[in-house]
């Protein structure tokens, strides 16, 4: 890469930190949940589901399980599309 | 109508995943709804050369088993949003694949997306039997390099035999695509020319990716080298490659280091 690519941040040198940082947080993962972690998400996203069930009707599909491992703290995001509830008590 | 395509080798190592990446990227830019569906089922890789590596909640076995539904296994690129990726079990064996549960999957696949893209594991057992068996177009990843060579030659024999295409009478489309290539090599005589491995394996070239820093670089980033460096010629070679896949007839070439006004002052050669 010439001088006036790196002046520009196209250096091709400086995607191998990137590699080293997502391979950490990767196998940092890999490593602690032996494989147990996405058994322990659709262990949780059935129990959610079993919670709310009990209250509402909701259909399988129009419920959307997001993830987002991050360096110390993971977001597990789960999507329920609720249908229009029709209270008995009230009109 | 959905096109199923699988991409697969034989030997490993020789570009099937990165290929997978580039060719689904460069095919949903062009507005085509794209799936790539990682194979190598205890092995998984196609995420992280994606870089969705931390986005994976469910994967393919889920789907097969029945604990998850095909739509919340599948995740959606942040770059494309018509490209989406099915990520391959890192904890179970390729046991874990039955015959009906990847029938399943793929006629669903066929119902939502116009290209299913299936990255085949390294080798010629059931995980690689599998990937192959819906296929309707191969794409037989090659180095020129001897070992390369023979093992797609096995694999294209396969192809002709084990597959439900083949099985029901029909053919599946094949193409070789050679990758690694280095054009200077190839001339000084140190390297299979493109003629050699065309005449040995002889299925049709999809297309030439020249041996390129970029490709490193490119899964270092987590991105298809199609996206992270779309001007490079081996995102340009892969662009072209697609454009063969949706029918376009475009001469092949082995792209070179396109260089700016401002390189060339500087560095004054060519």
């Amino acid at each position: 890469m010439s001088l006036f690519g790196s002046l520009f941040g196209r250096g091709t040198k400086t995607s191998a930190p990137v590699a080293r940082d997502r391979l950490q947080i990767l196998l940092a993962h890999e490593r602690t949940s032996n494989g147990d972690e996405s058994d322990l998400l659709s262990k949780l996203h059935a129990e959610i589901l079993e919670v709310i069930k009990r209250h509402i009707p909701v259909d399988q599909d129009k419920v959307q399980v997001k993830l987002d491992r991050g360096n110390s703290v993971s977001m597990l995001e789960i999507d329920i599309e609720v249908p229009q509830i029709k209270s008995p008590g009230r009109r | 109508m959905a096109k199923v395509l699988v991409v697969t080798s034989g030997k490993g190592g020789v570009g099937k995943t990165t290929s997978t990446a580039a060719l689904g990227a460069a095919l949903a830019q062009t507005g085509q709804n794209v799936v790539v569906v990682d194979f190598d089922v205890g092995l998984r890789n196609l995420d992280l050369v994606m870089g969705a590596e931390r986005r994976v909640v469910f994967d393919l076995i889920n789907v097969i088993q029945g604990d998850a539904k095909l739509s919340q296994a599948l995740i959606r690129d942040k770059r494309i949003e018509t490209l989406s990726i099915l990520p391959a079990s890192q904890t179970r064996d390729k046991d874990a694949l039955t015959a009906e549960g990847v029938a399943r999957v793929m006629q669903e696949l066929r119902e939502k997306f116009d290209w299913v893209i299936c990255d085949s594991p390294a080798g010629i057992e059931r995980g690689a039997q599998l990937a192959m068996y819906h296929a309707d177009h191969a794409i037989v990843v090659t180095n020129p390099e001897v070992s390369s060579v023979r093992d797609s030659d096995r694999i294209i024999g396969m192809l002709d035999s084990t597959t439900e295409k083949a099985k029901g009478g029909g053919k599946i489309e094949k193409h070789l695509l050679l990758t690694r290539y280095d054009p200077a090599r190839a001339a000084r005589g140190e390297m299979l020319r493109i003629e050699d491995v065309l005449e040995i394996l002889s299925i049709p070239l999809l297309g030439i990716i020249p041996e390129s820093e970029e490709v490193l670089r490119a899964s270092n980033l987590g991105a298809p080298v199609t996206l992270s460096s779309p001007d490079s010629p081996p995102a340009r070679a892969y662009a072209e490659a697609a454009r063969r896949l949706e029918g376009e007839k475009l001469e092949i070439t082995v792209p070179v280091e396109r260089k700016g006004l401002f390189a060339r002052l500087f560095k004054g050669k060519s």
